[in-house]
């Protein structure tokens, strides 16, 4: 690649990154913050007050401010819970190809998992499975719906 | 699944192709489809009958298979039989040319089948009944039980002299059937003829399994499935059953295709939040990594010549389409219009490679030269994706999914074609909902 395209990639991954910043502040809206889900309808729980997932924008798997918060107490909870074992499932929304969202889930449980280990769970504790778009919480074809969809889900083994 | 051996002992009797004044041109939309008559075959009177099969009725419905799948193809036009003029075996031996021009068919198809000794002979013509000669003639022998095959046979050998190209009637698609609510959905890997007849299914459903595809002569079959809850790459052989897992991968692997000639799997291995592109050579069991990146590589798809592997790759930061020798190395980007590209497919002629493209919200499937340029949208809709070549590289299948209401109401998956003229877009039909599809290649080459 020559370092003309190059330039023109950071320009244009500068430019998504500020459409992107000026959608989510303008979409900020009710359960939903960019496009990530920040309610708690489909939301379980591993222990009282122990969210059992977190919530992913289209496309992407970096986790956001309340996702951290979220596993930080799953985190807390694995290192009270020694024996616990769990499997981190992931998944992504309708909205993207069948093979490509089979990774895209692969990806987003395996961030949850590096976020877990970077406080102190050991990585044989933390198996991972994705089921891409195949495995959606809420069937309804929506916005909102499709937030609920691009979840990790960490699920107790025994 | 039963064996099905199939043989046919084909004798040319006549090929003739004086003077032919009437062709098909099939590299447009087709407005003016060929009016063509198919006479039913004459049924000899000396032939037996057979447990399962209306003998007496086999030449009218060989010819209602070889109508409906000249009506799928928007190229001709198969008129009523009530206007016919001649008999079956009369016109078969010689039509009175002027009689069928008067309900203005161009083309005549006749023959006549005799079932004796387990055997079921056929033997046809074709006529341009404007030139009033013979443009082609052909006999053949199988078992009772071929006969919808012998109509899909009868049906390419005509294709094939009207248009120039091969047909691709006598082929299979094997399928993902779904059934059940969307968020828990039943798949189940499933086997049809291209006109939707014989489905079988192939797996019971009790694991879930994804995106089947044949091998080059359509007796192997791998797909992924999450049998014990591990999702891996499987080889399966139709005609005994057998099912293996494809490697020894600590983790998931998923998006399989043959290489061109059957001897590797092509497909990802996901491995901590990264996929990248593996192949497997089915006799050796090598393992070859081709790409290495911190991005998702997946989808890929072998050039016929093997050459080449086109694959999508969220490298430049959303998914786009690359093309690479088949060792990994020259890795080029060929999508860079507006919007997401992925599954790109390589077309059996090598000259085009199909894909999904996603856009403000909507989904494509469209073709593109192997360089990238000449982007061609086909069909756009609320959800599609995943297209298969039929053999002869003239027609896409693909799945489309339909919005889903508060409960997942109204939900349905369905396999769609369509030429890739963008012209003739038809749902297929399948006994449940469908996705997935990939098409054989010519069963009898």
């Amino acid at each position: 690649m020559t370092l003309n395209t190059n330039l023109k990639n950071i320009l244009l991954v500068v430019f998504t990154t500020l459409l992107l910043s000026a959608c989510s502040t303008a979409k900020k809206s009710g359960d939903i913050d960019g496009d990530v889900y920040t309610g708690k309808e489909t939301v379980e729980y591993l222990a009282t007050g122990v969210p059992d997932r977190v919530f992913f924008a289209t496309n992407k798997s970096s986790l956001t401010t309340a996702s951290r918060a979220t596993l930080r107490k799953q985190a807390t909870f694995l290192r009270k819970n020694k024996n616990l074992n769990v499997t981190i499932e992931g998944h992504a929304d309708e909205r993207g190809t069948r093979e490509y969202n089979l990774a895209l889930g692969e990806r987003r449980a395996n961030a949850a998992r590096d976020y877990l280990m970077t406080y102190g769970i050991s990585g044989k504790r933390i198996s991972v499975i994705s089921y891409g778009k195949e495995k959606p919480v809420n069937p309804k074809s929506s916005p909102l719906a499709w937030s609920q969809n691009r979840r990790s889900v960490t699920v107790k083994v025994n | 699944m039963r064996k099905v051996f199939f043989f046919i002992f084909i004798n040319f009797i006549i090929f003739s192709k004086l003077n032919a004044l009437i062709e098909v041109d099939i590299t447009r939309g087709n407005l003016d489809p060929l009016p063509i008559a198919v006479s039913p075959l004459h049924v000899d009177i000396k032939s037996e009958e057979q447990k399962d099969i209306k003998v007496r009725d086999l030449g009218i419905n060989i010819s209602k298979i070889i109508e409906n799948n000249f009506r799928r193809t928007g190229l001709f036009n198969p008129l009523k039989k009530e206007a016919f003029v001649q008999k079956p075996d009369i016109a078969h031996l010689k039509p009175r040319f002027e009689d069928w021009r008067l309900i203005k068919a161009q083309a005549l198809v006749t023959g006549k089948i005799l079932v004796k000794d387990e055997k079921l002979k056929v033997e046809f013509r074709l006529w341009d009944l404007t030139a009033a000669q013979e443009m082609t003639a052909l006999a053949f022998t199988t078992t009772p039980s071929n006969w919808r095959r012998v109509a899909h046979i009868i049906s390419d050998k005509i294709y094939e002299r009207l248009t120039g190209e091969e047909g691709y009637f006598d082929t299979r698609i094997i399928y993902v059937a779904e059934s059940g609510p969307k968020n828990q959905r039943v798949k189940k890997l499933a086997i049809m003829d291209q006109d939707g007849f014989n489905t079988k299914y192939l797996t019971l459903g009790n694991e879930l399994v994804l995106t089947p595809r044949f091998n080059p002569t359509n007796q192997m079959v791998t797909y992924m499935s999450y049998f014990r809850n591990m999702p891996r790459v499987y080889l399966l052989d139709i005609e005994t059953g057998t099912q293996e897992v494809v490697g020894n991968f600590p983790g998931m692997t998923f998006a399989p295709r043959f290489s061109p000639d059957g001897k590797k799997i092509i497909m990802s291995f996901a491995k901590d939040g990264n996929s990248d592109i593996y192949t497997m050579d089915l006799e050796s069991r090598v393992v070859e990594r081709i790409t290495e990146h911190s991005s998702i590589d997946t989808s890929p798809s072998f050039s016929p010549d093997g050459k080449f592997i086109a694959f999508n790759s969220d490298r430049s930061g959303l998914q786009q389409i690359y093309v690479m020798r088949s060792d990994g190395s020259g890795v080029k980007r060929i999508t860079f219009g507006k919007g997401i590209y992925g599954t790109p497919v390589w077309s059996p002629r090598g000259d085009l490679i199909a894909f999904t493209k996603m856009h403000k919200g909507k989904f494509y499937i469209g073709v593109m030269r192997i360089d990238g340029t000449g982007e061609r949208l086909l069909t756009e809709n609320y959800y599609q994706e995943a297209p298969s070549w039929s053999p002869n590289g003239r027609v896409l299948v693909f799945y489309r999914e339909t919005k889903a209401g508060e409960k997942g109401e109204g939900f349905t998956a369905k396999l769609w074609s369509i030429d890739i003229t963008g012209y003739n877009e038809r749902k297929l039909s399948t006994k449940t909902d469908a996705s997935d599809p990939s098409w054989s290649s010519l069963l009898s080459k």
